[in-house]
């Protein structure tokens, strides 16, 4: 459905993005992660044809974007990182304008507002100006408005960002139903979980490059993880961390927080003579847990970026 | 058909949200209003008629200018803007479809300082046509330029600073209030590079019946800048929005 080869965007002496293919099936979730200026939102604006490519070709369904953009952008709905809808305009006016700049009528255009509305559970907000929606209620109005003339493809910049638990899963329900409908969705978030949750390939980009795409168990199988379990006690870890690190070699050592500790070994981990160890040193162990890498270790792998620089974009919602 | 129809509702939303806001109509009243009454007042022997051109022509320039200016850049500055760059629908005619809102706003502010002095002066021996043919294109000429400026700014306050940068000097360059032939030598080749100078001459020869270049000199000249403008305009939007 989207096909993207060797797409580059350069802003002077700058290349946002360098040299990127990939290629979306129809009616698939597709993941687009990354740390701020990465390059994404540069990519996503060129397949939007809000921006032109320095270099490389773009076609979704067959039509190519940068020639024939108009055609391209009918058969394309697309969601925002902000809510960009009209305040000044009601719930159902919004929606009837968003769907009457794809010529829809007067009719047709109200039948569907009404229909969105009622999907996104919007009805009794339908007459209340966009102003004085909630976070979460302007951002599903964004998508509804989006989803008016009924797209073949669906770009979702950051679809949950800002707003509460139960928006936000409605929102991840509505997505994998458009997905199940046929709609084929193009997805930024900044919700590692998220994307591991719904979608069905995920790329990684990274300073202007794809570094890792496919989908989440390819992904796992990409890390070097080896075995790790985590303990926790009723001690500090950092008391004994040492001896522990002397009494099994090999084994990579290191503290969680104040009395929790993560070993990990390329090989598997005998428990029995980990636990003779705490035992002997007069430790208690309420819990032993095998870890699995999550596809935020993979990220944090295969980019490079630090664990802690990540969990701070995130803090400010700036990781997407 | 559904350009038509896109065209249509960006024009009416336009109608809606801006020009029919109680302030903006204040201001298309109030703001062409007391310029009228402060040249009545100055000229109460009746030299009113004189000045008319100018008022309607001001009216016209300011109303529409800084409207377009504003409005556009801040929906570009709320990103609602992006939403119809990126609709199926021609960058003529989503151009067209913004201009046509200020364009009626325009009219409305030229036909206050008319009715105004409808009051004060015998107006019967007006040319209606031409002086409703002068408004659409001062009005036409000045959206453009409204429009051009939205281009050049990021915010609405830069919008606003450029809209006065244009206008404050035409109101003494196109022979408003000031005829062109008393300006210094050195600035009179300026008046010509403008289209308001066609369109004040236009209405002054509706109204008065004295002109300094014949109507349709003045009619061509304002679709020559219009027609410029138009394209400008677009190329500078396409270059400019869509990176």
């Amino acid at each position: 459905m989207i096909k993207v080869a060797h797409l580059t965007k350069r802003y002077g002496e700058i290349t946002a993005v360098d040299d990127i293919s990939f290629d979306i099936r129809k009616g698939e979730l597709f993941g687009f992660l990354g740390p701020n200026g990465a390059g994404k939102t540069s990519t996503i604006n060129m397949i939007i044809g809000l921006s032109r490519p320095s270099a490389g070709t773009i076609t979704v369904d067959g039509i190519d974007v940068a020639s024939r953009t108009k055609k391209a952008q009918a058969i394309m709905g697309i969601v925002p990182d902000e809510s960009n809808l009209y305040n000044e305009l009601d719930g159902f006016e919004n929606l009837c304008f968003c769907a009457s700049l794809y010529g829809m009528r007067k009719k047709e255009r109200e039948e569907k507002a009404h229909y969105l509305l009622e999907q996104f559970r919007l009805e009794k907000a339908g007459k209340r100006p966009f102003k004085a929606y909630s976070k979460g209620m302007r951002r599903k109005l964004t998508i509804a408005a989006a989803l008016i003339h009924s797209p073949k493809v669906l770009f979702l910049d950051e679809p949950t960002t800002g707003i509460d638990v139960e928006s936000s899963r409605h929102i991840r329900e509505m997505i994998v139903e458009l997905k199940k409908n046929g709609t084929t969705i193009f997805l930024t978030t900044h919700y590692i979980e998220e994307a591991e949750r719904i979608c069905d390939r995920i790329a990684f980009i990274c300073e202007g490059r794809i570094v890792a795409s496919g989908t989440v168990p390819q992904l796992m199988d990409r890390v070097t993880h080896g075995h790790a379990i985590q303990f926790v006690t009723d001690k500090t870890s950092t008391s004994y961390i040492g001896d522990l690190q002397t009494r099994f070699e090999g084994s990579v050592v290191t503290t969680r927080s104040g009395n929790s500790l993560v070993m990990r070994s390329d090989r598997r981990i005998p428990l029995y003579p980990v636990m003779e160890f705490f035992h002997g040193n007069g430790i208690e162990v309420y819990e032993a847990r095998e870890l699995h890498p999550s596809l935020e270790d993979v990220f944090v792998e295969l980019t490079g970026i630090e664990s802690t620089v990540l969990r701070k974009e995130k803090e400010k919602g700036g990781f997407s | 058909m559904k350009s038509l129809i896109a065209f249509w509702n960006i024009l009416k939303k336009d109608v809606k949200t801006y020009y029919l806001k109680p302030p903006n109509i204040s201001w298309g009243i109030i703001f062409p209003l007391s310029w009228t009454l402060m040249q009545l007042i100055r000229s109460p022997d009746g030299s009113i008629l004189t000045l008319l051109p100018g008022l309607i022509a001001m009216s016209v320039l300011f109303g529409t200018t800084s409207m377009l200016a504003v409005t556009i850049t801040f929906e570009r500055s709320s990103r609602s803007f992006d939403r119809l760059l990126l609709a199926p629908i021609s960058l003529n005619t989503l151009v067209l479809a913004k201009i046509s809102g200020t364009i009626l706003f325009g009219i409305f502010n030229a036909f206050v300082p008319v009715v105004f002095a409808s009051f004060f002066i015998d107006l019967s021996a007006v040319t209606w046509t031409t002086v409703l043919l002068a408004v659409l294109m001062i009005a036409i000429t000045s959206a453009l330029t409204g429009l051009m400026i939205a281009v050049s700014a990021k915010q609405v306050f830069e919008a606003q600073t450029f809209s006065n940068f244009f206008r404050f000097p035409m109101l003494f360059l196109c022979g408003l209030f000031i005829p062109i032939s008393s300006l210094p030598l050195v600035l009179r080749p300026l008046s010509f590079c403008l289209p308001l100078t066609y369109g004040t001459d236009l209405l002054r020869g509706a109204i008065t019946g004295v002109r300094a270049f014949t109507p349709v000199i003045s009619f061509g000249m304002l679709l020559v800048f219009s027609v410029a403008l138009f394209l400008i305009s677009r190329c500078k939007i396409d270059r400019k929005w869509i990176l």
